[in-house]
C-alpha cells in the first residue's frame, strides 16, 4: 500500500466509525485489518477525528497486545503459551518454533515472511498445543506438525 | 435424503473438520449418494472430534474421531445408512460422556444448525422471551432471584440482585453488557455456547434488557475467537431481520439493539470494570468500586454486566421457569456448572453437571485419565488465578463454597490437568510471569510484585539462598494478596502458594 492509499483508507475508516460510541478500538481493528498495522503517522489523524489527545490514542495502542505500529510478517503465527497447552508440550513446541524460525516471540523473520507472537489461550484447550495462523486455529501441534504447517505457508507464499 | 452433520466449531475445525466435510461431499458425489450436509456446532466432546453424525430412523448415529482419509472407508461400511464400522460410536445420545451429563445450557449444542432460527425455535428457543414479554420488569427480576442463579464469570454473585440495582437506578440510557472475554486458560464453554447456540445468548440478553429497561447491549468478545465472531454477527443479523432485535422486539413496542465489540488481547479486560473502560475506547484499567457498574457502568450509566453462560441461562430460566432451574445443584450453588476438561486429559471437553459432583469423578469417569497415560500430578481449577490441587483434594465437590473453604476457586469451571512430568516450580513462575505481562499496571503490588516474583523464583531454582528466597516469595505473595485492587494481583499468589504448599519438593524442599 502506498502512503497515499494508506492515508485514504484510514480517512475512510475514520469517517465511517468516528461517531460510534467508544469507537477507538473498532477503528484501530479496522485500520490494522486493512493496512496490516497502525502506522504511527496516523495517530494525529485518529486523535483529531475522535477529539482525543495523541497521548491518549498512543496509550490505547500500546496497552493492547493486538495492536502493532510496525508492519508484521506476511503470516502472523500465534503460539498459545497458557497452562492447558503447557500441560501437553507447548514449552517444547516454543523451543522448536523459535529455533526453526530463528526468531523469538514478538519478532519477524528477516525475509518478512513470518511474525511470531505469543497468545494466552485460543479456547482450544482440550486439544492443545494450539497455534493460530491468520484466522485458522490448529490443534495438537507437535513440532512435526508445525513443520508441516510451515511448509504449507511457504508453498502459499512462493 | 440422508442428513449428515459435521461440526464447524473452532476445535473441530482445528483438528480438520472442514477437510472431513469436503471429503464427505466429494465421496457422496462420486457414489451418487444424495446427502444434506449440515455444519452443526459441536457436542463439546472434543476428544472425539471430528464427530460426524448421520440421521437414521433410530436417531442420530455418531462416528469419531473421523479424519478426511477415513471417509472412503466410512462410505464402504455404509455409514450413510447408520451402519456400524471401526469409528462407530452408536447413537450419539447414548455416548456415556454425553448421556451422564445434565445439559441445560448445552442441550442444543451440536444438535442444531447454530444459525438456523427455525432449529432454535423448534427446540424451545424464544419461548422464554415470549413468557417474559407478559411480565412486568419487577416480576422478571423476581424470576431471576427465585432461580438462585449466580454469575458464571467467576465471582458467583447473585444475578437477580445485580439486576435489581440496575432496575432501581433511574437513567435515560441503561446497558446490558455480555462478558465474552473468556480469558482463562482451560476454558472454552463460552466459546462453545456462542458458536453452537448463539441465539440462546441473544435471547438472554434481550430478556435482560426488557427486565431492567436497557435498550442497548454489547457483547465484548475476545479477539482470540474469530469463529465465534463470525457466528455471532450472522446470528445478530438473523435476529434483527426476524424482529427479535431492533426498535420493536417481537412486536412488544420495546427496543433492544445489540452489537459485538472485539477486545484486543488483554486478559485484564475480562475484569468487568476494565472491560467497560475498554468498551469506552480506553485502556483497560480496573476502576475502583464503588461505584458499582450496576449504578454507574458503561459511559457512567447503570449497566448489567454478566458472563456469557449467565445470560444464556436466563433463556432457559424463562423458558422452563425458575422453580425448574432451582431443582439442580447443591446448597447455594444452584443449577448446573459447565466444567471444561483440558490440558493433559484423554477425554477433554465440556461436561455440564448439577453442582456437587466431585473433581475426582470428573477426572476419572469423564476425563479417562491423562492423554500421556502417566499419573495425574496436579490439577489447576479456575484459570490462571486458581490453585493447583494435589490428589488429596480431588474429593472436593464442585461447589463454590466447598472450593473457597479449601482455599481454591471454581471460577469459570476450567480444569487443567498435568501429569507427573510437570515442573511445579515452572508453573509457579508462569503464574507470576503471566501477572507481570497482563497486569493493568494500576497498583504497585501487582505490577512490581509479579516481576519480583519471577526473579525470586529464578533464584530458588538456582539454589541461591533458598530459605531466604522462599520467605521473600511468601512476603511478596502476602503483599500482592492484600494490596491489590483486583483479583489479578490479589489471586496470583493462589497458584504460587498452592504449588509451594502441595509440591514442596519442586522448590528444593
Ligand atoms: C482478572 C479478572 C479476569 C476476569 N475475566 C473474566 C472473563 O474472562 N469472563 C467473565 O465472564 N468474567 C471474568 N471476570 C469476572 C468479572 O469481573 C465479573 O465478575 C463478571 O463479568 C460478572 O458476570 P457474572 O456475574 O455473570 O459472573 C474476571 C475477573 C478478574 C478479576
Ligand atoms: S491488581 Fe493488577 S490488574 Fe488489578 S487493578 Fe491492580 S494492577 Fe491492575
Ligand atoms: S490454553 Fe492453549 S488454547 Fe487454551
Amino acid at each position: 500500500m502506498t502512503a497515499a492509499v494508506e492515508r485514504a483508507t484510514i480517512d475512510d475508516i475514520l469517517d465511517r466509525l468516528k461517531h460510534l460510541p467508544g469507537g477507538l478500538l473498532p477503528i484501530l481493528h479496522e485500520i490494522q485489518g486493512a493496512v496490516g498495522y497502525v502506522p504511527r503517522e496516523s495517530v494525529p489523524d485518529i486523535a483529531a477525528g475522535l477529539n482525543l489527545s495523541r497521548a491518549e490514542v498512543h496509550g490505547v495502542i500500546s496497552f493492547y497486545h493486538d495492536f502493532q505500529t510496525e508492519p508484521s510478517g506476511r503470516s502472523r503465527i500465534q503460539l498459545c503459551r497458557a497452562e492447558a497447552c503447557q500441560a501437553v508440550g507447548a514449552r517444547a513446541l516454543e523451543r522448536h518454533i523459535t529455533a526453526q524460525l530463528g526468531i523469538g516471540l514478538g519478532e519477524t523473520t528477516a525475509d518478512g515472511a513470518v511474525s511470531l507472537e505469543s497468545v494466552y489461550c485460543l479456547g482450544n484447550c482440550a486439544c492443545g498445543p494450539s497455534v493460530r495462523i491468520g484466522d485458522e486455529i490448529h490443534a495438537r501441534v507437535t513440532p512435526a506438525r508445525f513443520d508441516e504447517l510451515r511448509g504449507h505457508l511457504q508453498a502459499e507464499q512462493s | 435424503m440422508i442428513t449428515v452433520y459435521v461440526p464447524r466449531d473452532t476445535t473441530a475445525c482445528a483438528v480438520g473438520a472442514d477437510a472431513v466435510a469436503a471429503a464427505i461431499e466429494a465421496e457422496a458425489g462420486a457414489r451418487n449418494i444424495e446427502i444434506n450436509l449440515i455444519r452443526n456446532g459441536s457436542r463439546g466432546l472434543f476428544w472425539l472430534e471430528t464427530l460426524v453424525e448421520v440421521s437414521t430412523a433410530q436417531g442420530r448415529m455418531a462416528y469419531g474421531p473421523v479424519t478426511a482419509s477415513d471417509v472412503p472407508q466410512l462410505f464402504d461400511a455404509g455409514f450413510h445408512e447408520g451402519r456400524a464400522s471401526d469409528l462407530f460410536l452408536g447413537p450419539t445420545e447414548q455416548i456415556s460422556y454425553l448421556k451422564n451429563q445434565q445439559r441445560v445450557n448445552f442441550a442444543r449444542a451440536g444438535v442444531i444448525d447454530p444459525l438456523s432460527l427455525e432449529d432454535y425455535q423448534a427446540q424451545g428457543g424464544y419461548a422464554g422471551l415470549t413468557r417474559a414479554l407478559v411480565l412486568t420488569p419487577q416480576a422478571m427480576v423476581d424470576e431471576v432471584k427465585t432461580s438462585g442463579l449466580r454469575g458464571r464469570g467467576g465471582a458467583a454473585f447473585p444475578t437477580g440482585i445485580k439486576w435489581q440495582t440496575v432496575l432501581d437506578t433511574p437513567a435515560e440510557q441503561k446497558y446490558i453488557v455480555c462478558n465474552a472475554d473468556e480469558g482463562d486458560s482451560g476454558t472454552f464453554a463460552d466459546r462453545l455456547l456462542m458458536e453452537a447456540d448463539p441465539f440462546q445468548l441473544i435471547e438472554g440478553m434481550t430478556i435482560a434488557g426488557l427486565a431492567v429497561g436497557a435498550t442497548r447491549g454489547y457483547i465484548y468478545l475476545r479477539s482470540e475467537y474469530p469463529r465465534a465472531h463470525t457466528v455471532l454477527n450472522a446470528a445478530l443479523a438473523t435476529a434483527n431481520d426476524a424482529g427479535y432485535l431492533g426498535e420493536d422486539v417481537a412486536g412488544s413496542g420495546k427496543a433492544f439493539e445489540l452489537e459485538v465489540r472485539l477486545g484486543a488481547g488483554a486478559y485484564i479486560c475480562g475484569e468487568e470494570t476494565a472491560l467497560l473502560d475498554s468498551l469506552e475506547g480506553k485502556r483497560g484499567l480496573v476502576r475502583p468500586k464503588p461505584p458499582l457498574p450496576a449504578v454507574a457502568g458503561l459511559f457512567g450509566q447503570p449497566t448489567v454486566i454478566n458472563n456469557v453462560l449467565t445470560l444464556a441461562t436466563i433463556s432457559s430460566i424463562f423458558e422452563k421457569g425458575a422453580d425448574h432451574y432451582k431443582n439442580f445443584g447443591t446448597g447455594r450453588s444452584v443449577g448446573t456448572l459447565a466444567v471444561q476438561l483440558a490440558g493433559n486429559i484423554k477425554q477433554g471437553g465440556v461436561v455440564e453437571l448439577a453442582f456437587g459432583a466431585t473433581l475426582r469423578s470428573l477426572l476419572e469417569e469423564f476425563g479417562g485419565g491423562t492423554l500421556s497415560d502417566r499419573p495425574i500430578k496436579a490439577v489447576q481449577v479456575g484459570g490462571p488465578l486458581g490453585a493447583y490441587l494435589p490428589e488429596t483434594q480431588w474429593g472436593l465437590p464442585l461447589d463454590y463454597e466447598a472450593f473457597a473453604a479449601a482455599k481454591a476457586m471454581l471460577g469459570h469451571g476450567g480444569v487443567v490437568v498435568f501429569d507427573d512430568s510437570v515442573d511445579m516450580l515452572e508453573q509457579a513462575r508462569f503464574a507470576m510471569e503471566f501477572c507481570a505481562v497482563e497486569s493493568c499496571g494500576k497498583c504497585t503490588p501487582c505490577r512490581i510484585g509479579s516481576t519480583r516474583g519471577v526473579e525470586v523464583i529464578d533464584k530458588i531454582r538456582a539454589g541461591e539462598q533458598r530459605d531466604d528466597s522462599l520467605a521473600l516469595l511468601e512476603s511478596l505473595c502476602e503483599t500482592m494478596a492484600l494490596g491489590s485492587l483486583c483479583a489479578m494481583g490479589g489471586l496470583t499468589p493462589s497458584p504460587v502458594r498452592s504449588a509451594i504448599a502441595h509440591f514442596p519438593e519442586a522448590f528444593g524442599g
